[in-house]
């Protein structure tokens, strides 16, 4: 059970510094579904430690919104790599301009 | 010499309650159109001032051509009938000679009604006369003098105001409607002080009339509000008929307020600075308000309040104090003038001095006040439209010192000032010899003090009298160079002679004690008393004195050279003299300065302190934000670690509560 909840902050904390350290925003994009990953692996962890299906059930939810994310964030990134031939995310501070 | 042996001097006994008042309001007959007296002047301003701007502009042409004439027949009619009702009131019982007539209901809330109610008893019927009477005079003169005045029209709208607002001062049967008089005679006072406004000092002068009555009138406001306070009613009848029974205190009170209103009206100290800046105005303004009838007021409002002022000792006296002070005061400041109308300024504020100092003797002393309220009127009418007459010739100068030698280029104004002049002294048999004789004479039964000092004041008088007289009218020619002294026109000279022919007999109203007996039912009985010393060893001591005073002018000023230029190398009484008596001065550092002070004080806690509270915490609050701003950089991945920041600060809080 250890090992899994300790696998699970590890991905969690390589994600979280990813999007803190990277300027890529595909990287960025990546390391946020590594952590939205990390919690769903402790969801369902835990679901199975508990006995009942409430994790797996939220590990569902999470996977439905990090598709959904992923369908808009991509859109998003395209468009912004399409207007200033870059995907840093630090090169779209200013987006009003 | 009958008078004389008439001089029996008359003293109260006793608390002696004043007559109550109560007007007959179903007299009839002429008393019915007592309105009218005052509604004639009124009509007279409405058309030369309300309707006349209006008019297509040839007939406004016309109107600014003529005015003047509606003006003045508005004021002589309103003296044919003074003149018929006063006849008509000799004409009644000595017991009926209240008249009254209310005209409409002004206003009435909860418990307080106050009716347009006029009162027409002996003493207003003396005043109407003098107003309408000098009055008329004064408006004929300024025919002449404004001649040459592009305002002319103006000025007799504003002039017919003064007497509209002076007659329903006068002939109102509450205090309430008195106060509408009161302050449009203010109003009026202002307009025509300043009425040559393009001249700084003019607008100046106004203002100050203007601020220091308003000084006056905040205790006759407060008068009023107490009376209504004390007696539910502001009526005459009312408060006279339940004076007595107030206590001590509120009778001092209103007693004392009472004369805060005379002093500001009638130029008492210590409000008295405003005066000698009124004659800023056209002369006959100050013959006709600031000599003959609105200055008089306050004795009018002393006297006409009787029935406080008999209860209330305290006040009683301190109106003969602020009296006696006033009339060595204006008669300091009249010895040092050279500009002749300040002069008769001062002379002026000395003269209602009298007055005031009679009205505060009590029932003794009332008819002699309004006795020598009229010859007063008279006289100093007729010397105030002489110095007019005089400036007139003399291209409009004012300074004694460039006067001189006048006797020969204008008679009648000589001749006729010269009447003002003898009566003013007090010269026997003059008009003012008997007025101011039995005033002082009644001072003298009543206090030895107050008595010598107003003989004193007598004294003096004739000194700055004859001062005025010898500068202007004898003595070497200092005219300026372009000046070619001329005689004024009939228009002018004729007021002069009627007036001159009053200031000479005035004295008949004393015939037989008339003018006592007159008024003997406004204030009251008094039994009769011997004098100190018998009355004619008294008029001769006044004579005396006046005779000293106008000896010593002869010496000072007559024998001399009379310099063009006033010396400057003149004593420290000489020179506060010609500087008012530091009126101003006391005026500014009592009253002014700290005002001043208090006023930039306020404004410091003002900006200093509420302000800075309020900008001071608006600033920190800008400050701050504007700080946090920065944080709002546009940079995605800062974002993300203040929401990690707050997660692990929401995490640790979590973990505090669970684990503590």
């Amino acid at each position: 059970m250890t090992e899994y909840v300790v696998l699970s902050a590890i991905l969690f904390t390589i994600g979280c510094v990813g999007v803190l350290t990277r300027r890529n925003a595909i990287v960025v994009f990546m390391c946020v579904e590594l952590m939205l990953n990390a919690c769903n692996l402790a969801f369902v962890a835990f679901a199975r430690q508990h006995g009942n299906l409430d994790g797996q059930i939220t590990a569902f939810f999470v996977m439905v919104v990090a598709a959904a994310e992923v369908v808009i964030g991509l859109a998003i990134i395209m468009t912004i790599f399409r207007t200033r031939r870059s995907a840093s995310v630090d090169d779209a501070s200013l987006l009003k301009y | 010499m009958n008078l004389l042996s008439h001089s029996v001097l008359l003293a109260a006994e006793g608390p002696a309650n004043a007559p109550v008042v109560s007007p007959d309001t179903g007299a009839g007959g002429v008393f019915d159109l007592l309105w009218l007296v005052i509604g004639l002047p009124l009509l007279g301003a409405v058309l030369l001032l309300g309707v006349a701007p209006f008019l297509p502009a040839s007939l406004k042409a016309a109107v600014d051509k003529h005015g003047h004439l509606v003006g003045t027949a508005a004021a002589v009619l309103s003296f044919v009938l003074s003149l018929v009702l006063f006849v008509s009131l000799l004409g009644r019982d000595a017991e009926e000679r209240q008249v009254g007539q209310h005209l409409w209901t002004w206003f009435e809330t909860g418990q307080l009604s106050v009716g347009m109610d006029l009162l027409y008893d002996q003493l207003s019927a003396l005043f109407l006369l003098l107003i309408t009477g000098v009055g008329s005079l004064i408006h004929v003169y300024a025919i002449g003098y404004m001649e040459h005045d592009a305002r002319r029209r103006r000025f007799f709208g504003y002039l017919n105001l003064f007497v509209a607002a002076m007659l329903t001062l006068i002939l109102s049967a509450n205090f309430v409607g008195l106060f509408l008089g009161w302050e449009g005679v203010g109003l009026a006072s202002y307009l025509l002080i300043g009425f040559w406004q393009h001249k700084p000092s003019a607008a100046a002068a106004a203002k100050k009339a203007f601020v220091i009555n308003r000084v006056g009138d905040i205790g006759l406001t407060l008068a009023i509000a107490l009376m209504f306070a004390t007696f539910g009613t502001t009526d005459f009848g009312g408060v006279s008929e339940l004076a007595s029974q107030a206590d001590q205190g509120t009778l001092n009170a209103l007693g004392l307020l009472l004369l805060l209103g005379a002093c500001g009206k009638s130029a008492q100290v210590p409000l008295q600075s405003w005066l000698l800046d009124a004659m800023e105005g056209p002369t006959p303004v100050s013959a006709l308000i600031h000599a003959a009838t609105m200055v008089t007021a306050g004795v009018y409002l002393v006297v006409r309040s009787n029935f406080i002022y008999e209860l209330t000792p305290l006040a009683q006296t301190t109106v003969v104090i602020v009296a006696t002070v006033t009339l060595l005061w204006g008669a300091v400041i009249g010895c040092a003038k050279d500009d002749i109308k300040k002069a008769l300024a001062g002379s002026t504020m000395s003269q209602i001095g009298y007055m005031m100092l009679a009205a505060g003797l009590g029932p003794v002393g009332y008819p002699f006040a309004i006795f020598h309220l009229l010859t007063h009127g008279f006289f100093k009418a007729n010397m105030f439209l002489g110095a007019g007459s005089v400036m007139h010739g003399m291209n409009d100068d004012v300074d004694m010192r460039r006067y001189g030698a006048l006797r020969k280029a204008m008679p009648v104004t000589f001749l006729t000032f010269a009447m003002g002049y003898l009566a003013i002294i007090g010269f026997p048999l003059f008009s003012g010899f008997w007025s101011k004789d039995r005033i002082i004479e009644t001072a003298l039964a009543d206090n030895l003090v107050i008595g010598l000092l107003a003989m004193l004041g007598a004294g003096v008088t004739g000194f700055y009298m004859t001062r005025l007289m010898l500068m202007t009218f004898f003595g070497e020619k200092r005219w300026a160079e372009d000046v070619h002294p001329h005689e004024s026109p009939r228009v002018m000279t004729v007021p002069l002679i009627v007036l001159a022919a009053l200031s000479v007999l005035g004295g008949v109203l004393l015939l037989g004690d008339w003018i006592v007996t007159w008024l003997e039912p406004v204030t009251g009985h008094v039994e009769h008393h011997e004098p100190p010393l018998p009355a004619l060893v008294i008029t001769l001591m006044i004579t005396a004195v006046v005779a000293i005073g106008v000896a010593a002018a002869w010496f000072l000023v007559g024998k001399r050279e009379v310099p063009r230029e006033a010396p400057q190398d003149v004593s420290f009484a000489t020179r506060a003299a010609r500087a008012d008596l530091y009126g101003d001065a006391i005026n500014d550092g009592v009253v002014v300065r700290p005002g001043a002070g208090l006023v930039s004080g306020l404004l410091t806690l003002d900006r200093g302190g509420i302000d800075g509270a309020v900008m001071g915490g608006a600033a920190a609050v800008r400050g701050v934000s504007s700080t946090l701003r920065r944080v709002q950089n546009g940079f995605v991945r800062s974002y993300a670690l203040s929401l990690l920041g707050g997660a692990l600060l929401v995490v640790l809080a979590l973990l505090a509560v669970n684990l503590g």
